[in-house]
């Protein structure tokens, strides 16, 4: 009896620890379903009745919504990939050498806030032209997704025992296809660990889009955060929008749980 | 042209690990130089910056310390400084407790603990701005939903973010909300390394859950829970997304923090130089508050 009643309680208590999480996305989720009427309703309607969709097809049918998605696309997986292409080999290297020092710079970039960056970079994209094109958002981009690739990276060549490759080698391959052919397919789930972090982060930045972003160029949060200061629209628009923009993140959380978990536990425990 | 150098080094090197160590080098220099580009680069231009009068579309000219100088006697920085210390002394604190609460939960075994451990970390991999909306929405005095859930248990409506008063510990909510996630997940996996014998033992001597916590858990959890909180710290300085979309720094300037102040500066007055200041000086605040909770945990390391 006294251990169902423990039972009980620690569900309970559960149930509170990840309501506010639920609460506001269900919450989200409602708005973006009720016609203007319900939403200004109060007190509130909370569960639509019937669901409409109006809000959804507003949010296509106003400005460039699908341009800006694929904006957003765009910059994020090319900020990834050349994350990748960069970070995988540096953080092999730094494991190798141990180059704690190396390491160190990659704290500082950690620390450091984004619109630091965000100042000197404006005034060089301005200078060489580029300003309003993807580009100057891509390469800000790197600031983010560089470091996280590289640390995570990092903790993974470490743990990896250097004697397979040294065996490699021995045979007579090249320090290049110790690494090509023997560390890289071993570091897939680091990799993908980098690649699912990188690209959410990417995703989500919003400050260096809204700074140097054109007309064309803008990323889904820019565009989100525009209907809001320069459109004053309804709720259910806003939600709906909102909605659409987090809901490839959320959903790769819930897919991919268990290596964002092991990723961020790592990184965030090295970060230190 | 490096795979070629490397291989012709290699082909004559002892395979011993040592000998390879100057050839990881070529490893690292691609990103060396992206980092340069995109790190360090701005760095050092942010430093040059700082020391010139820069307006955007105007001229520039050296001036020496003088904006650092401005900045030391400009009252609104002083206040920005203030409010981004409550805010972080408050961003700080409820997400330390709520997520080592949480860590504890989650660390034992129950049905579906996959699942409401996503559901837990959801909000801090939701896009900021996305969530910022949706509090925005909820915030609303007269018809948002926070104000109805407080007078249908009774309690007075607020105004949350429309009023100087309750500005910041209304960001901070959604700051709380936003990161507690990242603590539990850092103490979670501290409980994940802890050793079994102390609890083994302590069971043998009948401890009760409290005296285990309070005398085993905690005291072999405490290297996690500094760095969570230095993480933690330097995040909840830094906050920017979240209050540039819901408050831009208002009403007034109730909510400018350290970073809504520099993007003021930069980005709505251009007034580049002074921005630079800004950034450095702020730079400055984290590391030292960084190195003031590093420098804790080698002392409290010291004194157990």
């Amino acid at each position: 009896m006294r251990r169902w009643l423990g039972r009980i309680g620690f569900g309970a208590s559960v149930l509170v620890l990840i309501s506010p999480a639920l609460m506001v996305f269900l919450w989200m989720l409602s708005l973006s379903l009720k016609n203007e009427l319900d939403n200004t309703d109060f007190p509130p309607i909370f569960i639509p009745n019937p669901p409409v969709w109006t809000n959804f097809i507003a949010v296509f049918e106003r400005n460039d919504f699908l341009g800006q998605a694929w904006n957003s696309v765009v910059v994020s997986f090319s900020a990834t990939g050349l994350a990748v292409l960069f970070g995988v080999p540096a953080g092999y290297g730094i494991a190798r050498m141990r180059a704690t020092r190396a390491a160190v710079l990659i704290l500082i970039a950690r620390i450091t806030p984004g619109l630091s960056y965000l100042i000197p970079l404006f005034l060089l994209f301005q200078w060489i032209g580029l300003t309003g094109t993807l580009a100057p958002i891509v390469i800000t981009h790197l600031v983010i997704t560089v470091p996280i690739v590289v640390w995570i990276m990092m903790g993974f060549f470490e743990g990896l025992p250097p004697e397979l490759e040294e065996a490699a080698m021995v045979d007579g391959a090249t320090i290049w296809q110790a690494f090509w052919h023997v560390a890289v397919p071993l570091s897939r789930p680091g990799v993908t660990v980098a690649v699912i972090l990188s690209f959410i982060f990417s995703w989500n930045n919003f400050i260096f889009a809204m700074v140097l972003a054109g007309r064309n160029s803008r990323t889904l949060p820019v565009a989100v955060n525009n209907m809001l200061t320069f459109e004053q629209i309804s709720w259910g628009p806003l939600a709906a929008a909102a909605l659409l923009v987090t809901l490839p993140v959320l959903l790769l959380t819930l897919l991919a749980q268990k290596q964002i978990i092991a990723g961020l536990t790592t990184g965030g425990v090295k970060g230190g | 042209m490096s795979i070629a150098l490397s291989g012709v080094a290699a082909a004559g090197a002892n395979p011993r690990r040592r000998n390879y160590a100057r050839h990881y080098w070529w490893f690292v220099a691609p990103c060396g130089v992206v980092v340069f580009a995109t790190i360090l680069f701005p760095w050092v231009f942010t430093l040059f910056m700082s020391v010139h009068d820069w307006k955007l579309g105007g001229g520039r000219s050296f001036i020496g310390l003088a904006n650092y100088q401005r900045l030391f006697t400009d009252e609104r920085f002083g206040w920005a400084v203030l409010r981004t210390l409550y805010y972080t002394a408050l961003a700080v604190v409820f997400p330390m407790l709520l997520g080592t609460a949480a860590a504890l939960a989650f660390n034992r075994k129950f049905p579906l603990r996959g699942l409401a451990r996503a559901i837990f970390i959801l909000p801090m991999m939701a896009t900021p701005v996305a969530v910022a909306l949706v509090w925005t929405m909820m915030f609303h005095p007269q018809l948002g939903v926070l104000n109805w859930l407080l007078t249908s248990m009774g309690l007075p409506p607020s105004l949350w973010v429309y009023d100087a008063n309750t500005v910041i510990p209304t960001l901070v909510l959604v700051e709380v909300w936003h990161w507690t996630p990242l603590v539990m997940l850092i103490v979670l996996g501290g409980l994940a390394s802890l050793p079994v014998d102390p609890y083994e033992a302590a069971k043998i001597d009948g401890a009760t859950p409290l005296q285990v916590l309070r005398h085993i858990t905690l005291p072999l959890l405490a290297p996690f829970l500094i760095v969570a909180l230095i993480i933690r710290t330097i995040d909840a300085l830094k906050a920017f997304d979240t209050i540039y979309v819901i408050t831009q720094g208002g009403p007034g300037t109730s909510s400018e923090t350290i970073n809504i102040f520099l993007y003021l500066n930069a980005f709505a007055y251009y007034n580049m130089g002074y921005a630079s200041a800004v950034v450095v000086v702020f730079f400055l605040i984290i590391v030292a508050l960084a190195m003031l909770l590093l420098w804790a945990r080698q002392h409290f390391k010291d004194a157990a």
